[in-house]
């Protein structure tokens, strides 16, 4: 996720054009969400086990 | 955003008094956040909503304040791409010169007194019958003293964010003059990291078959908080919309109705959504529903029209029931409140949209890259926080103590002293 965020602020800062700017920063959002579902797959507890 | 303008005296204490009904908010969340738990831990959750606001207001008087940046000039900045970044705020410690500052920069201050007392309710909902109170505290003091300043820096007190729309042409930078960001995405993020951390209840997910349904104990309290915080959201829109976005007197009745017609069309689509799915409204996520409307009105509605007020609700009215089922059943999550769902995802949907409605060319893109900061940065932030803090104080209570209930165990009484029975095991 943070990885998103950095290329967010890399388009900002490199991009001057604003629909190429706009571009890479879905990008960024894109790989924040790719980050997300991971950190959510990776949290789901196992049926039975732990706290249940 | 800033609230460095001059405000006419009539405009100050018209804010003032709005600000001074925006608690009526933090009420209706506390009533929600108790009524969705369960009976055997309703004192818990209530003494915790008062304490963990305690926490954070001690905490952001102390430390936080300092770093908003909402008293001083001076700021910790970066200089890159020929751009000036103002990434800290430093203002003078304890508050000082609180006083002596212009009146638009009290008000200011005390919004986000008011606001971090709303932020740090959100987490203790979804923690409900497993949070302990302590670990819920240390919670609230980190948010106040780190993430939350970090967040009003950027976003209201002039910070990068907020200076996106001179550095870069996006807009007006970012907005948020309801909160939406600063309070109810860092919020909801906050619970997503508590609910990871200190895992589901006991029992909800079992070895086979579907989760178990533990609903909520008094649906009155819920609804009547659902009530409660239409009045202090109306207050904080209108607060938030002088304050930040310096509105004339003549378009406040507008974000008026546009918040009220935000929420009504949310309670709408989600008591259609549950009336489809389950052949009859859902009390508990119609009240889920219409908390998600009045956040997605914190981001949009100085900008939105009517319609589009109604729309935004609506948007929000039909994801919520929808995304508290998928959170639940699919991803084996487990939020009491929904305040992942309600201030999370919503308060995302209302900074889009407030992206789409805003006047200034450019917008749509300053309101990503403050929604890529939230995701990319706060979050793991938080989450790196409270996983450090969960090794010295731990988040969950020990099995026992949510086998007898978080009341009996954690302040040696009940709510409900003459109406519930406990078993014997619960008085070892």
């Amino acid at each position: 996720m943070p990885a998103g965020f950095f290329l967010t602020l890399a388009a900002l800062a490199l991009f001057p054009d604003p629909g190429r700017r706009l571009a890479f920063v879905l990008c960024g959002l894109a790989v924040e969400a790719m980050g997300l579902v991971v950190a959510v797959r990776g949290h789901m507890p196992k049926r039975g086990a732990g706290h249940e | 955003m800033n609230a460095t303008a001059a405000m006419s005296e009539a405009l100050t204490a018209l804010t003032l008094a709005l600000l001074l009904l925006a608690p009526m908010a933090i009420a209706g969340v506390a009533l929600i956040n108790t009524g969705l738990g369960r009976s055997r831990s309703a004192a818990q959750a209530m003494l915790g909503n008062l304490s963990l606001l305690a926490v954070a207001a001690i905490v952001f008087a102390f430390i936080g304040a300092t770093f908003t940046g909402s008293l001083g000039a001076k700021e910790v900045v970066l200089h890159a791409a020929g751009k000036t970044w103002s990434i800290l705020g430093l203002s003078p410690v304890l508050l000082h010169g609180l006083g002596a500052a212009t009146p638009g920069a009290q008000l200011a201050v005390l919004f986000e007194f008011l606001a971090v007392a709303m932020l740090v309710l959100l987490p203790w909902g979804s923690g409900a019958d497993r949070w302990r109170l302590a670990a819920g505290c240390a919670s609230a003091a980190v948010l106040a003293a780190i993430v939350f300043p970090l967040a009003v820096h950027w976003i209201w007190a002039g910070g990068w964010l907020a200076a996106l729309g001179a550095n870069f042409s996006s807009g007006a930078g970012f907005l948020d003059a309801g909160g939406a960001a600063t309070v109810h995405v860092v919020g909801g993020l906050s619970a997503l990291a508590v609910v990871w951390i200190a895992g589901p209840r006991r029992g909800k997910f079992p070895k086979e078959g579907l989760s178990t349904a533990m609903p909520g104990h008094n649906a009155i309290y819920v609804l009547f908080g659902c009530l409660l915080a239409l009045v202090g959201w109306l207050a904080w829109n209108l607060a938030g919309a002088i304050i930040w976005l310096h509105a004339p007197l003549a378009s406040l009745p507008g974000t008026a109705i546009n918040t009220l017609l935000t929420a009504s069309g949310a309670l709408a689509a989600t008591f259609s959504v549950t009336r489809f799915r389950f052949g009859k409204p859902d009390a508990s996520l119609c009240a889920n529903g219409w908390l998600a409307g009045l956040v997605a009105s914190s981001a949009c509605a100085a900008f939105a029209s009517p319609i589009g007020s109604l729309f935004v609700g609506g948007v929000a009215g039909i994801f919520t029931p929808l995304l508290v089922e998928l959170l639940e059943l699919a991803l084996s999550i487990d939020d009491p409140t929904g305040a992942i769902t309600v201030h999370g995802a919503a308060g995302l949907w209302g900074l889009i949209a407030a992206g789409f409605f805003a006047p200034q060319p450019g917008q749509l893109l300053a309101q990503l890259v403050g929604i890529a900061a939230l995701l990319g940065f706060i979050f793991p932030l938080i989450y790196l926080l409270f996983a450090v803090l969960n090794r010295f104080v731990p988040f969950r209570v020990d099995p026992d103590g949510e086998r007898m209930g978080m009341d009996l165990h954690e302040i040696g009484g009940g709510a409900y002293p003459e109406f519930v029975v406990h078993r014997d095991e619960s008085y070892r």
